[in-house]
């Protein structure tokens, strides 16, 4: 087989082989509907709070908190539409947000500004990072939820969540964070944090896709967003999939017990990683150097297009990510580039390699050895490349 | 990948007459970087025959890929031969193209009249009645922008 080396850790994750084997007697002698009395649809509903628990103990939180979902857009269309439509009866109507959330928030806050809502849009500056005073200016009276991300998919730049929980709590403000590129790569304490509302994703720590988990703090009152069944206290209605929900538990419960280690390991990769990209001429680093998750490396080669860069990479096995128009489907590219303030070409020059604990300092050797040749190649080839040479000639 | 043809493929990791001519009889450069993706033409003139073509592209594999497959195309034909080209015959050569990727074939085909334009231009001929219009870069929602 060819060599594959995989560095899109960001987008999914394959399923580890012990997360497999914990879902697979769920998938054939254990099928049976939690709702059901009898032993098997027992024996699911068992290992689903089972489940409930190990998760919400990875979070801080208690299994009462923590409700499952399709996966971490549903947990973001919920907490946020939730939380309005409940809070606009009280005569609440504006959401803070910031500029580089994931369209998941991005376009549920959007739906509601067309409802009516206000909504400001908090800058993330050049490194990526909301600033605590521009939030704490940002509340109102009306101010009904904040919603920032715990760390950005796309440039893994980390929030100041704990200064976020504080100030929501002293202005008596719920607190949502997409944690869908934190939990499990970054030691979580709804508590401590002061988070009221957070999303979690499955797939984006070995566990399987479609499903995930909306932590709903005590008291926090929410509007459903899915009707039509008793499931998940009457919160969340559908029949639960009893062996995706084991192994989420599973894959978290994994995850959390390495974070440290894993991230020492990962930082290494990654700064060694960094650090020699940077040697590329015309290369910048995309988001904060050190605030940012340990397995994300996000770069601009000026002078060539991410698609073209993409395509070569994985003619050498290499699967990695790109936030140029072409790759995203439209005409602009990603936003959380131009919110960074990259102007449009830097952004479609833009590179996401993002690292699991899978990766080795090897495959960051072989990424070494066969990215600046198809730079160089893909730059001989650009007359765009010719323009920025000419001008600094 | 992106739903690419092999022929795309092929000229996007294989492209043809890539470069430049220093002694163009002309040269056409469209698109813009603000969209990502510029084509730069330059084209050899001898008799109303275009007997060499070189072309740069800052893009997506689809750029790359149609503006090798048009320069193969209108290389050894004449000047009316070459302005007969549509961009439809570029994504016919490559066997097709993705839906969003159509405005690249669009892309190649103004990047081959505007260099004919700048060779009449050089010539103190007026291009216009010639050339015609150039073609509009048509990119996923009929936008126009990114071509001015």
């Amino acid at each position: 087989m060819e060599k594959i080396v995989y560095v899109d850790n960001a987008a999914t994750t394959p399923i580890s082989a012990p997360v497999l084997d914990a879902m697979l007697p769920f998938l054939k002698t254990h099928f049976g509907n939690p709702s059901s009395i009898y032993s098997v649809g027992q024996t699911a509903k068992k290992a689903m709070e089972e489940a409930r628990a190990t998760i919400a103990a990875c979070l801080g939180a208690t299994p009462r908190e923590v409700y499952f979902t399709s996966g971490g857009s549903e947990a973001d269309n919920w907490a946020i539409k939730g939380v309005a439509r409940a809070m606009q009866k009280k005569g609440k109507n504006h959401i803070i947000t910031s500029k580089f959330e994931h369209h998941a928030v991005l376009h549920t806050v959007q739906a509601l500004e067309k409802e009516g809502f206000a909504v400001t849009y908090l800058d993330v500056h050049d490194d990526g990072i909301v600033r605590i005073d521009e939030l704490e200016r940002a509340i109102k009276d009306k101010t009904a939820l904040v919603s920032i991300m715990y760390a950005n998919n796309e440039i893994g730049t980390i929030q100041p969540i704990p200064e976020i929980g504080e100030v929501c709590r002293r202005y008596n403000v719920l607190f949502h964070t997409d944690a869908v590129q934190a939990v499990g790569h970054l030691r979580v304490d709804v508590v401590e944090q002061n988070i009221d509302l957070l999303s979690l994703s499955a797939h984006k720590f070995h566990g399987p896709k479609g499903i995930g988990a909306l932590y709903v703090k005590n008291g926090v009152v929410l509007q459903n967003l899915i009707e039509g069944g008793a499931q998940e206290r009457r919160r969340r209605a559908g029949t639960e999939n009893v062996a995706e929900i084991v192994g989420m538990a599973k894959a978290l419960e994994i995850a959390c017990e390495g974070i440290e280690s894993q991230n020492e390991k990962l930082i290494a990769i990654r700064d060694k990683l960094i650090e020699n990209l940077l040697k590329i001429e015309h290369t910048r680093l995309n988001g904060h150097p050190k605030k940012r998750l340990a397995g994300n490396v996000n770069v601009s080669f000026s002078g060539i297009e991410g698609e073209s860069l993409l395509l070569m990479l994985d003619a050498n096995g290499i699967c990695a990510s790109s936030g140029s128009a072409c790759t995203s489907g439209s005409l602009d590219p990603s936003h959380v580039l131009l919110a960074i303030g990259l102007p449009h070409e830097i952004a479609h020059g833009s590179l996401r390699i993002t690292l699991s604990e899978e990766n080795s300092m090897a495959d960051v050797d072989y990424i070494l050895g066969v990215l600046p040749p198809i730079v160089a190649k893909l730059r001989s080839m650009s007359p765009l490349w010719e323009k920025i040479t000419r001008k600094n000639a | 990948m992106m739903g690419y043809s092999d022929k795309v493929m092929d000229h996007f990791a294989n492209p043809r007459n890539v470069g430049e001519l220093p002694d163009a009889d002309g040269v056409g450069e469209v698109g813009n970087p603000k969209c990502g993706d510029i084509m730069k033409m330059y084209i050899k003139v001898e008799n109303d025959v275009i007997t060499d073509v070189k072309f740069k592209t800052f893009g997506c594999g689809a750029a790359i890929a149609t503006s090798s497959m048009a320069t193969e195309l209108i290389k050894g034909k004449t000047i009316k031969e070459a302005l007969e080209l549509t961009n439809k015959a570029v994504m016919d050569a490559l066997d097709g193209l993705p839906p969003v990727k159509v405005h690249c074939s669009v892309l190649a085909e103004q990047a081959i009249k505007s260099a004919i334009s700048d060779y009449y231009m050089r010539k103190g001929i007026d291009p216009a009645p010639i050339v015609g219009d150039i073609p509009c870069c048509d990119h996923e929602h009929g936008s126009c922008n990114c071509a001015k």
